[in-house]
């Protein structure tokens, strides 16, 4: 066990600068107002740094910045962009440390998550791009005997890109990782909730990229993401929220006739078939781990299996042990390793997840374990805790239907395939969903039914790079983590060429 | 239940409410911004939460129901608009639009204040549900 020192105490692995500029043209630049917006910790609410808080200036001249390094990244080879790729992988490898206490400080988040996940699969994001740029191959064909249609991918130019809050770094190379192998220059912004890790990571990779091809302004939604996502300048634009503020960029895509991607979350299922409990073994236990799973990153995932179907034969029993498992879960210091459950990433998803045990509660449902707030005490007491908290209840109950993003689970029992199947489906998200069963014809066929772009069967939560992620339904448009995300940042030139000296005749 | 209409008629049993302190917050975001609307959102990150924007900047159409009118004390009134499968499975519930500190993200308009507006839920009365 260890505890990592806080970010501004001593001995700690990494240290915030107090003040923050953005990341413009390879340099620090001043906001063009002169405006700083406080940066707290959810680990105990203190502020540690301050940022730039961007506005339109600060976005035409990141614009500015990109569109001149543009044509010459876009031009250069993939082996060259390749490398530059993995230099960033090396040095992030290198520093893997310091860069989780930096996630776990600014997100709230356990940092043995961050040393196991986030940043190994940040990591290896960058090395899958720069294997699959490689790899690439461009189409011909032969359209008759004089005829050729050559087909070559190009960059779009310059993209823009806008950050979630719950995996800062992780959720900023998904995104950084295609476009720059694809050749694009980005200007990014990140959630105002999570300004400053990623500009740590900037930091720390300023020497390997040339400057402008990636610039980060950072600020306000208002301020900063709407002059981004309306900016007639940006090629495309990347987006991982909610809907409405989907809906919003993809308006604004539609008056600059650009394309956009788009992650909006889900309330994902993860049915738990009897057969599961046919004995208890190690497969039996790694099931109430997919269960408790919900409490992953606090439950602010996209895809956290928030409703859990439990089939009739077995409801009673595989609940009983379900809670045991979440009642051994370790909530405390993010900073420790031991600890399996953080702090909320910000106060008013605190208030937010509170009022949805709320009207949880008056809807009826019953709260088996957890539903309120944790005061961990000491320095922690001024943190965002939740208990992990478990519903019973019907698929019908808000809490059923919306995405909490928060440590709660709502569980419901299923009759049969057929019952599992329509109530899983009977969401208006389908990002995720998990399988548990031990017969093979049961997980394809359910596999297959179910309407979400992912589909973990016996296992949950793993992102590997090379397996598509992305949603059906209100969850979005696009796939992420894999090579097929390049076609999202690049457009197709066609030669057609005519090897023929032959007129056509017609004039 | 009729489907409520879309167009800006208040419905017969208020729907959406506003606390004394979320009001306040509009009225100083309408001195900067001018006339004001909320869009619900869902999904992941801020969803659920009601998104402020200058009115008419968010494009609502048949995909959206109009929940009612919030008064203010200003000349004209806040609506607030929710997509319609959204409404479908919320429909049995009284909103109240309240604030909280906090720093929501998405493009709503009070972010840069340090305050996040923040939908509070009740069920509805028996005699409010008969009403619609």
């Amino acid at each position: 066990m260890a505890v990592y020192a806080a970010p501004g105490q001593p001995g700690s692995i990494v240290e915030y600068a107090p003040r923050y500029e953005n990341w413009i043209g390879g340099d620090w630049v001043r906001p063009a107002k002169g405006r700083y917006f406080e940066n707290p910790t959810p680990v105990t609410g203190q502020i540690f740094t301050e940022v730039a808080q961007g506005t339109a200036d600060d976005v035409e001249l990141a614009l500015d910045a990109a569109w001149g390094a543009a044509p010459s990244w876009g031009r250069t080879t993939t082996a060259e962009r390749s490398l530059v790729l993995n230099r960033i992988a090396d040095r992030m490898e290198a520093n893997l440390e310091k860069l989780a206490v930096a996630e776990a400080w600014e997100n709230g988040k356990p940092v043995r998550e961050a040393l196991a996940a986030d940043i190994p699969l940040a990591i290896d994001h960058f090395r899958y791009f720069a294997a699959v740029i490689r790899a690439q191959e461009g189409h011909s064909s032969e359209i008759d005997g004089d005829t050729v249609a050559y087909h070559f991918q190009e960059p779009l130019g310059v993209v823009g890109q806008i950050i979630p809050w719950n995996f800062p770094l992780l959720m900023a190379v998904w995104k950084l990782a295609p476009a720059l192998a694809a050749g694009n220059a980005v200007v990014l912004k990140p959630a105002e909730q999570t300004p400053a890790s990623i500009l740590v990571l900037m930091d720390l990779v300023a020497d390997l990229l040339p400057a402008g091809v990636v610039n980060v302004v950072n600020g306000f939604g208002a301020e900063a993401g709407k002059p981004l996502a309306a900016n007639p300048r940006v090629r495309k634009v990347a987006f991982t929220g909610e809907t409405t503020t989907g809906r919003l960029i993809m308006q604004y895509a539609s008056e600059n006739l650009i394309p956009v991607t788009l992650e909006l979350g889900g309330k994902s299922p993860n049915i738990f078939f009897s057969d599961v409990a046919a004995a208890e073994d190690a497969f039996y236990d790694k099931s109430l781990e997919g269960f408790a799973m919900f409490a992953l990153n606090q439950g602010e995932v996209c895809t956290c299996p928030s409703r859990a179907l439990i089939q009739d034969s077995v409801y009673d029993s595989f609940l009983g042990d379900a809670l045991e498992r979440v009642g051994r879960i370790k909530q405390g210091n993010p900073l420790d390793t031991e600890t399996m459950l953080g702090a909320q990433a910000s106060n008013d998803q605190l208030e937010k997840i509170l009022s949805y045990i709320d009207i949880g509660k008056r809807e009826g449902a019953e709260v088996l374990t957890g539903g309120e707030r944790l005061d961990l005490g000491g320095e922690l007491s001024g943190g965002y805790y939740v208990a992990p908290t478990v519903f019973q209840g019907n698929n019908a109950m808000r809490v059923f239907q919306e995405e909490i993003f928060g440590p709660v689970v709502s569980v419901a029992r299923f009759s049969d395939y057929d019952d599992a199947i329509k109530t899983a489906n009977d969401t208006l998200y389908g990002l995720g969903a998990g399988l548990w069963s031990r017969d093979n014809n049961t997980i394809y066929r359910a596999g297959r039914d179910i309407q979400a772009g992912r589909v973990w069967v016996n296992n949950y939560h793993s992102y590997p790079a090379h397996a598509a992620f992305g949603g059906y339904k209100q969850s979005g448009v696009g796939r992420e983590n894999h090579k097929m995300m390049l076609d999202h940042y690049q457009q197709t030139k066609n030669l057609l060429v005519s090897y023929s000296d032959q007129a056509m005749g017609l004039f | 239940m009729p489907a409520p209409d879309t167009d800006r008629a208040q419905p017969e049993v208020e729907r959406v409410a506003v606390t004394d302190d979320a009001a306040a917050l509009l009225r100083e975001l309408r001195e900067t911004h001018g006339p004001l609307m909320f869009h619900q959102s869902g999904g992941c990150c801020d969803g659920s939460s009601p998104m402020c924007y200058p009115d008419g900047e968010f494009r609502v159409g048949g995909a959206d129901i109009h929940l009612g009118d919030l008064d203010i004390g200003e000349a004209e009134t806040v609506p607030v608009w929710m997509s319609r499968s959204q409404f479908e499975l919320w429909s049995h519930t009284h909103l109240t639009i309240d604030v909280v500190d906090g720093r929501g993200s998405g493009f709503s308009l009070e972010a840069p204040t340090g305050r996040r507006f923040l939908i509070r839920s009740r069920l509805m009365t028996d005699e409010e549900a008969e009403q619609l």
